[in-house]
C-alpha cells in the first residue's frame, strides 16, 4: 500500500466530504421542498452550472472507460469526441425550450413535461420508468471508477474487507446527498473539475515528453487500430459504427435524468445557452484523456510486472491508474486519483437525486399518494436517493462487473426511446400520446433484441440492407423504428380525432 | 406562428432582430456534419506534431464547434 498516495487521496476526499455537508447552507433554501433539495432551488448561475454539468457528464467512469477502450480497441474508442461535438449544438438549440416550459410550469423532470404536454398517464410512467432503469446501472459504474483507484492504491484485499473503503466512501456520499441535495454535488464539482483540469494539463505535457514526444506515443499503436478500418465491398465497416455511436450517444445524453436535472437547476435559459458554448472545454479534456489510452500503450504499463495484479483484476480499466502511477511522483498520483474518485461522487449524487425526483414526482405522487405534502415529497425523495445508492453499491459488490456494463449498454438503448415524446414534444403536439407509447415500446423491443443478438457485449448491430452490411448503433436503429411507428400511428389516430390535452402554450417555450 | 404571449410586449425592432439572427443556427450543423462524415478524416496524414490527422482534426472540431455556438449565442441575444 502506497502511503503517500493514500494520504493525499484521503485528505482531498475528506475536504470534499466537509464541503458536501456545508453545501446545505449555500444559497439557503427550505430543503424540505423537493425543488430546493432536488434542483438546488433552481438558483445556479452560468459558472456553477458549468461546474455541475461538467462534473455530472464527465464521470469517473468516463475517465477510466474511455482511455480503456482506446487502449484496447484503438481508434473506435475515440467516438467519445465526435459524440461531444454533436451534443452541444443539440443542447444549445433544444434545451432552452425545455428549461423555459419547465420553469413556467414547475416541472422537475422530463416525465413532468410529458404529463403536461400530452396528458397521458401511461406515457408519463413509461418515460419515468425508462429514466429510472437507464440511470441505475450508470450509478453502479461510477463505483467502478472509484474501485479501480482504490485498488490501484493497494488499499483493501479480498472479500468484504476489500470493499470496505468503497462502502465508506459511498456512505459519506449518501449522507451529504441526504442533507444537502443537489447543492452538495454542485459544490464538490468545483473541486473535482479543478483537480481534473490540473491532472490533464500535467498529463498532456509531462507524459509525452517522458515518452519522447507524441510521435512515439502513436508509434506504439498497432497500425490496424490507429485509424478506423476502411469499408469493404460487403460492409460499411467501422465507419457506420463510429458515426452512429457518436450520433446516438449524443442524442441520448441529455435525455438522461441526471443531465435534465443539471439543466433544470439553472436560473435562466441563457445559462443553458452559454454553457453549450463553454462545456466543450471538457470535451477537449475528454479527447486528451482518450489519448491517455495510447500513452499507456507507449509506456508499456501492461508489460510492467508491478501492475500485473491490477490488470488481472480490472482489465483495461487499470490502464489509466497504472499510467498515472508510472509517470508521476506519488503525491501527484494522489491528486489524480482523488480527481477520479471525487469524480465518481458528483455524478453518483446527481444521478441518485435525479432518480429520486423521477420516482417521487412521477410515480409516488402521480400514482400512489397524489395529495402528499411538500415535506412528505421531499422526505420520500431523500429516502429514494439513499435506496438507489445502496442498491448500486450492493450490485457492484455482489455481481460481476460485466452485468453493470451490460445493463448500462441497454440503458443507453432504452433512454433514447424517450426522444420522440420529449424532444419532438418541445416543438409540436402533432404526435398522439398513444402512438408515442407504441413507438417507445417498439423501440425498446427492437433495441433490446438487437443487443441480445450481440449477447449484450456490443452495441453496434450489423444491419443487412439488400446484402450490404451497415453496422450501426442499435440505439439509433431502434429509434428509427420508434419514430416510424409513432408517426404512422399518429397519422391514423389524429384522423380519428379526439381530445387533445396540453397544458402548455407556444409562448411557454421561449 | 401565432405568439399570444409576446406580441403585445415585443417591439417591431426586437422581432426583426430575432428573425435576422437565425442564420448562425445553420452554422451549428457544420460541426455535426463534419464529424459524421467519417471518410473525410479517416487518415493518418497529414500529421501535426506527431499526432495523426484522424485525432487532431476531431480535436480541432471541438474548438470550432464551441466557437460557432458562441457566435450563435452572441448574435441571437
Amino acid at each position: 500500500m502506497n502511503w503517500t498516495i493514500v494520504t493525499v487521496f484521503v485528505v482531498l476526499f475528506g475536504g470534499v466530504t466537509i464541503l458536501g455537508f456545508a453545501a446545505a447552507r449555500w444559497r439557503r433554501g427550505d430543503l424540505d421542498l423537493l425543488h430546493e433539495w432536488g434542483l438546488g432551488g433552481r438558483r445556479f448561475g452560468t459558472v456553477v452550472t458549468w461546474f455541475l454539468l461538467g462534473g455530472d457528464l464527465y464521470t469517473a467512469y468516463t475517465f477510466v472507460a474511455v482511455p480503456a477502450l482506446v487502449f484496447g480497441a484503438g481508434a473506435v474508442g475515440f467516438f467519445a469526441v465526435p459524440y461531444t461535438i454533436i451534443v452541444y449544438p443539440f443542447v444549445f438549440l433544444v434545451f432552452p425550450r425545455f428549461w423555459s416550459v419547465a420553469h413556467k410550469h414547475g416541472y422537475i423532470t422530463a416525465a413532468d413535461f410529458v404529463r403536461g404536454r400530452y396528458g397521458s398517464r401511461w406515457l408519463t410512467v413509461a418515460v419515468a420508468v425508462t429514466g429510472l432503469v437507464a440511470t441505475m446501472p450508470y450509478i453502479a459504474l461510477q463505483l467502478v471508477g472509484l474501485q479501480v483507484v482504490i485498488g490501484a492504491m493497494g488499499v483493501g484485499g479480498q472479500g468484504l474487507m476489500g470493499d470496505l473503503p468503497l462502502i465508506i466512501a459511498f456512505l459519506i456520499l449518501a449522507a451529504f446527498t441526504y442533507t444537502s441535495g443537489l447543492r452538495a454535488p454542485a459544490a464538490i464539482a468545483v473541486v473535482k473539475d479543478v483537480l481534473i483540469y490540473a491532472t490533464i494539463l500535467a498529463v498532456i505535457i509531462v507524459i509525452p515528453s517522458e515518452l519522447g514526444g507524441y510521435g512515439k506515443v502513436f508509434a506504439a499503436v498497432a497500425p490496424a487500430k490507429l485509424i478506423l478500418a476502411a469499408p469493404t465491398a460487403a460492409s460499411l465497416g467501422a465507419y457506420g459504427g463510429y458515426a452512429t455511436l457518436a450520433l446516438g450517444s449524443a442524442l441520448a445524453l441529455f435525455l438522461y435524468p441526471h443531465a435534465m436535472t443539471g439543466v433544470l437547476s439553472a436560473n435562466s435559459r441563457h445559462v443553458i445557452r452559454r454553457n453549450a458554448a463553454m462545456l466543450p472545454a471538457y470535451s477537449i479534456v475528454l479527447g486528451l484523456l482518450a489519448l491517455m489510452g495510447y500513452m499507456a500503450l507507449a509506456a508499456g504499463v501492461k508489460q510492467n510486472p508491478a501492475y500485473a495484479d491490477g490488470f488481472k483484476q480490472f482489465g483495461s480499466t487499470f490502464a489509466v491508474p497504472a499510467l498515472l502511477m508510472a509517470s508521476f511522483p506519488d503525491w501527484f498520483t494522489g491528486v489524480a486519483f482523488a480527481a477520479i474518485g471525487i469524480g465518481a461522487l458528483v455524478p453518483a449524487a446527481v444521478m441518485s437525486i435525479a432518480c429520486a425526483n423521477l420516482f417521487t414526482r412521477n410515480i409516488y405522487k402521480e400514482m400512489i399518494r397524489p395529495d402528499c405534502s411538500d415535506a412528505e415529497e421531499s422526505r420520500m425523495a431523500k429516502m429514494v436517493s439513499l435506496i438507489v445508492k445502496i442498491g448500486a453499491l450492493v450490485f457492484i459488490i455482489l455481481l460481476p462487473l460485466q452485468y453493470a456494463i451490460q445493463l448500462q449498454l441497454l440503458g443507453g438503448i432504452w433512454i433514447i426511446q424517450t426522444l420522440p415524446a420529449v424532444i419532438f414534444g418541445l416543438y409540436t403536439r402533432w404526435f398522439d400520446p398513444r402512438a408515442l407509447l407504441a413507438g417507445w415500446a417498439a423501440g425498446i423491443a427492437t433495441g433490446t433484441w438487437m443487443a441480445g443478438t450481440l449477447a449484450f457485449k456490443a452495441s453496434v448491430f450489423p444491419l443487412s440492407v439488400f446484402g450490404y452490411t451497415v453496422p450501426g448503433y442499435a440505439a439509433l436503429y431502434a429509434l428509427i423504428v420508434n419514430i416510424v411507428v409513432a408517426a404512422g400511428l399518429s397519422l391514423i389516430l389524429n384522423a380519428a380525432g379526439g381530445e387533445r390535452r396540453d397544458e402548455t402554450a407556444a409562448a411557454d417555450y421561449r | 406562428m401565432p405568439d399570444s404571449g409576446g406580441a403585445l410586449s415585443e417591439k417591431p425592432s426586437d422581432e426583426a432582430k430575432r428573425r435576422r439572427a437565425r442564420w448562425p443556427v445553420f452554422l451549428l450543423l457544420l460541426p455535426v456534419i463534419a464529424v459524421l462524415w467519417v471518410p473525410s478524416y479517416n487518415s493518418v496524414e497529414p500529421q501535426l506534431a506527431g499526432i495523426p490527422f484522424f485525432y487532431w482534426y476531431q480535436l480541432l472540431w471541438i474548438v470550432i464547434g464551441a466557437a460557432l455556438i458562441l457566435l450563435a449565442y452572441l448574435t441571437s441575444e
